[in-house]
């Protein structure tokens, strides 16, 4: 690999003591494969990337996950050089590069659509970025072999991009990206156009690439499971912010936002008034009940969160004890998953939940009256910013 | 039924009307005596050996060819440029400015040709090459940015960004990228250049001197002024080159059916 194995770049810390950053934010960019200052882009009046704070770690697999227009995919081309940095620093591996056109930043790019050159054979692609580098012909070869091997598409060398089906174009286009082995990868979406089989084998086989090369991966989806099973670490993007940034257990388990809990994952929320209960809990009205969940905030409107394997369904009447919440729901679906069964359940507020129950677990009806109830500590307090819930399930 | 007989008699009529005007040159050409007859008494191709005889004629052709080689030339490079800039800036009038580089095509020839007079006769610019080569282009320009772009349409952008990306700068990826693939259109665009200058008349009737006559001018004057059948033989000439031009044209821009991803 190119990696450079000094930390910090002296050449470079010149400049960025001229940008008047202090010693600790210099260490940090300098240790950084991407590092995003307070970077913002407008069009016009609007914001589309808020001033950005993001520390990516050398050979992390980072992945932008967000609806659309929520400034992943602008945030993304800006570290490739597609899209001006109107405010804010951007460094890749310590260098500043915001000022930097595209084929000096030492990326690789790959393309939701492949972005093959038609007019090249898959070997000539491929070879490309070695002749824009120089290599030697011997070189070229051996490396182009080596990386068509690397993606298993070794024998076909000869053929155009029009002659691959989606899947194949865009393992060339992996191929093409890292034949040069840059130290960044820039993904956008690459598997977006593809159907779900080949979608995740391809997951498979780029989580296999990634820990091969060692490269920083940056990977933009709007699809949460495959953010979620492919990341090191998720940036949760909305609306031009990071919304939470952490690995996918972090943001499934303890989202900091209602947004992000929503956004990955099956979840029921209890919306509702919150009052403080002794020091460290709250209690919430939901629809006349009386629940209580771990955690204050200073505001008033507040939610709850479950997620569907903690909550559990008990006969009614169930009461709620220190340690358990309990609400009275009724079954307004039921569908069998094999291994679960994932039951729709209506509170009388009209609110609707979702339970997750195993084979061992009684089975229910639709229509059924029955009690809905969770562990207070499985419960996330959070506040209740007042957004529709976006749910990608 | 019978609707669509009369239809297809009625365009045959107009095939046969738009084409027997130029056809008629043909026989003319092959005429035996000294004369714009038609139809034409006897056989012979006195005309076309006079043509390639007389070094006149020869001088005009050779004229001809070179302004329209060099005006191919330099309206490609101009209308290339022009049409990848155009199709990469967005800015306010950009229909505007796309408007204005296609005037000339609108422009009255007869207007185009006072105006250069003038300027042309201030720069002495008049019967000579540059001249010629500069006044062509103007009518030929548009040609080549319409054909331009019209390829540019059908680029991904991304594959540009791809080329930037892999470590190609904005010159490099022109050249391996952009232009390979809108090969067929800057074809045809050249091409329709060439047979532009070539044809060329209005402005080179204004722009002409003793010294330097393309081939449409040396076949007014010689029409205007003598009743010289080797005319009959050159228009033949003329339109075969032209026709032959036309058709590689329409091949280049037929030709690659691959998509562009």
């Amino acid at each position: 690999m190119t990696n450079d194995p000094t930390p910090l770049p002296g050449e470079h810390e010149q400049e960025l003591r001229a940008e008047g950053l202090n010693t600790s934010t210099i260490h940090v960019i300098g240790e950084a494969g991407i590092s995003l200052n307070q970077v913002t882009k407008r069009y016009g009046e609007n914001t589309v990337v808020d001033a950005i704070d993001l520390v990516i770690e050398p050979g992390e697999f980072m992945t932008f996950l967000g609806p659309s227009g929520s400034g992943k995919t602008t945030t993304l081309n800006m570290i490739a050089g597609f899209t001006s940095v109107d405010d804010g620093l951007l460094h890749i591996y310590g260098k500043p590069v915001a000022k930097l056109p595209p084929h000096k930043r030492d990326i690789g790019m790959v393309f939701q659509n492949y972005a093959l050159f038609p007019h090249k054979t898959v070997m000539e692609n491929i070879a490309y970025p070695l002749q824009r580098r120089k290599l030697s012909k011997d070189e070229q070869k051996r490396r182009v072999k080596d990386a068509l091997a690397m993606v298993r598409m070794g024998d076909y060398g000869d053929r155009y991009p029009s002659e691959l089906s989606g899947g194949q174009q865009q393992r060339v286009a992996l191929a093409r990206a890292l034949v040069y082995e840059p130290r960044v990868l820039l993904m956008d979406e690459p598997l977006g156009a593809l159907d779900k089989k080949l979608r995740e084998w391809l997951q498979t086989e780029i989580k296999r690439i990634h820990r091969e090369v060692g490269s920083t991966f940056v990977y933009v989806t709007h699809d949460q499971e495959e953010a979620l099973s492919m990341s090191d670490r998720i940036a949760v993007f909305n609306n031009g912010k990071i919304e939470q940034v952490g690995t996918s257990e972090d943001l499934y388990e303890a989202p900091q936002t209602l947004f992000v809990g929503r956004f990955l994952g099956e979840s029921t929320v209890l919306l509702g008034a919150g009052t403080p209960l002794g020091d460290r809990q709250t209690a919430i009205s939901v629809a006349g009940h009386q629940v209580i969940a771990n955690g204050q905030f200073a505001q008033q409107h507040l939610a709850i969160l479950i997620r569907p394997e903690n909550l559990r369904l008990e006969p009614a009447g169930v009461e709620a004890t220190t340690e358990r919440n309990s609400v009275p729901v009724t079954i307004t679906d039921v569908t069998y998953l094999g291994a679960s069964r994932r039951y729709t359940v209506r509170l009388p507020d009209g609110t609707e939940g979702a339970v997750r129950l195993g084979q061992e677990a009684r089975i229910h009806n639709r229509g059924d009256h029955v009690s809905m109830v969770w562990d207070i500590d499985a419960g996330v307090l959070l506040v209740d910013t007042g957004e529709a819930g976006e749910s990608s399930t | 039924m019978t609707t669509k007989r009369l239809l297809g008699v009625f365009a045959v009529l107009i095939v046969i009307w738009l084409i027997v005007p130029t056809l008629v040159i043909i026989p003319m050409s092959f005429n035996e005596a000294p004369s714009f007859n038609f139809p034409p008494k006897g056989f012979s191709t006195r005309w076309y050996e006079n043509f390639f005889t007389d070094p006149n004629w020869l001088k005009a052709l050779g004229a001809s060819l070179q302004v329209a080689v060099l005006t191919m030339v330099v309206a490609t490079a101009i209308g290339v440029m022009a049409a990848t800039g155009l199709s990469k800036v967005k800015f306010r009038g950009k229909g505007l400015a796309e408007g204005y580089f296609l005037l000339p095509l609108i422009v009255p020839g007869i207007v185009l040709a006072v105006g250069l007079y003038s300027l042309f006769l201030r720069f002495n610019l008049l019967g000579t090459l540059p001249g010629f080569v500069l006044a062509h282009t103007i009518v030929a320009m548009p040609l080549v940015i319409t054909n331009v772009m019209a390829s540019m349409q059908g680029l991904d952008p991304r594959l540009e960004q791809a080329s930037a990306s892999l470590g190609a700068g904005r010159l490099r990826t022109f050249f391996s990228i952009t232009l390979p693939l809108i090969a067929p259109g800057v074809t045809a665009g050249a091409l329709f250049a060439f047979v532009t200058s070539f044809d060329e008349v209005i402005l080179s009737l204004f722009i002409q001197s003793p010294a330097l006559q393309t081939l449409p001018v040396k076949i007014f004057n010689s029409v205007t002024q003598t009743n010289d059948p080797t005319v009959a033989a050159v228009a033949v000439i003329t339109m075969l080159t032209s026709v032959v031009v036309m058709l590689i044209a329409q091949f280049a821009t037929r030709k690659r059916k691959r998509p562009v991803a």
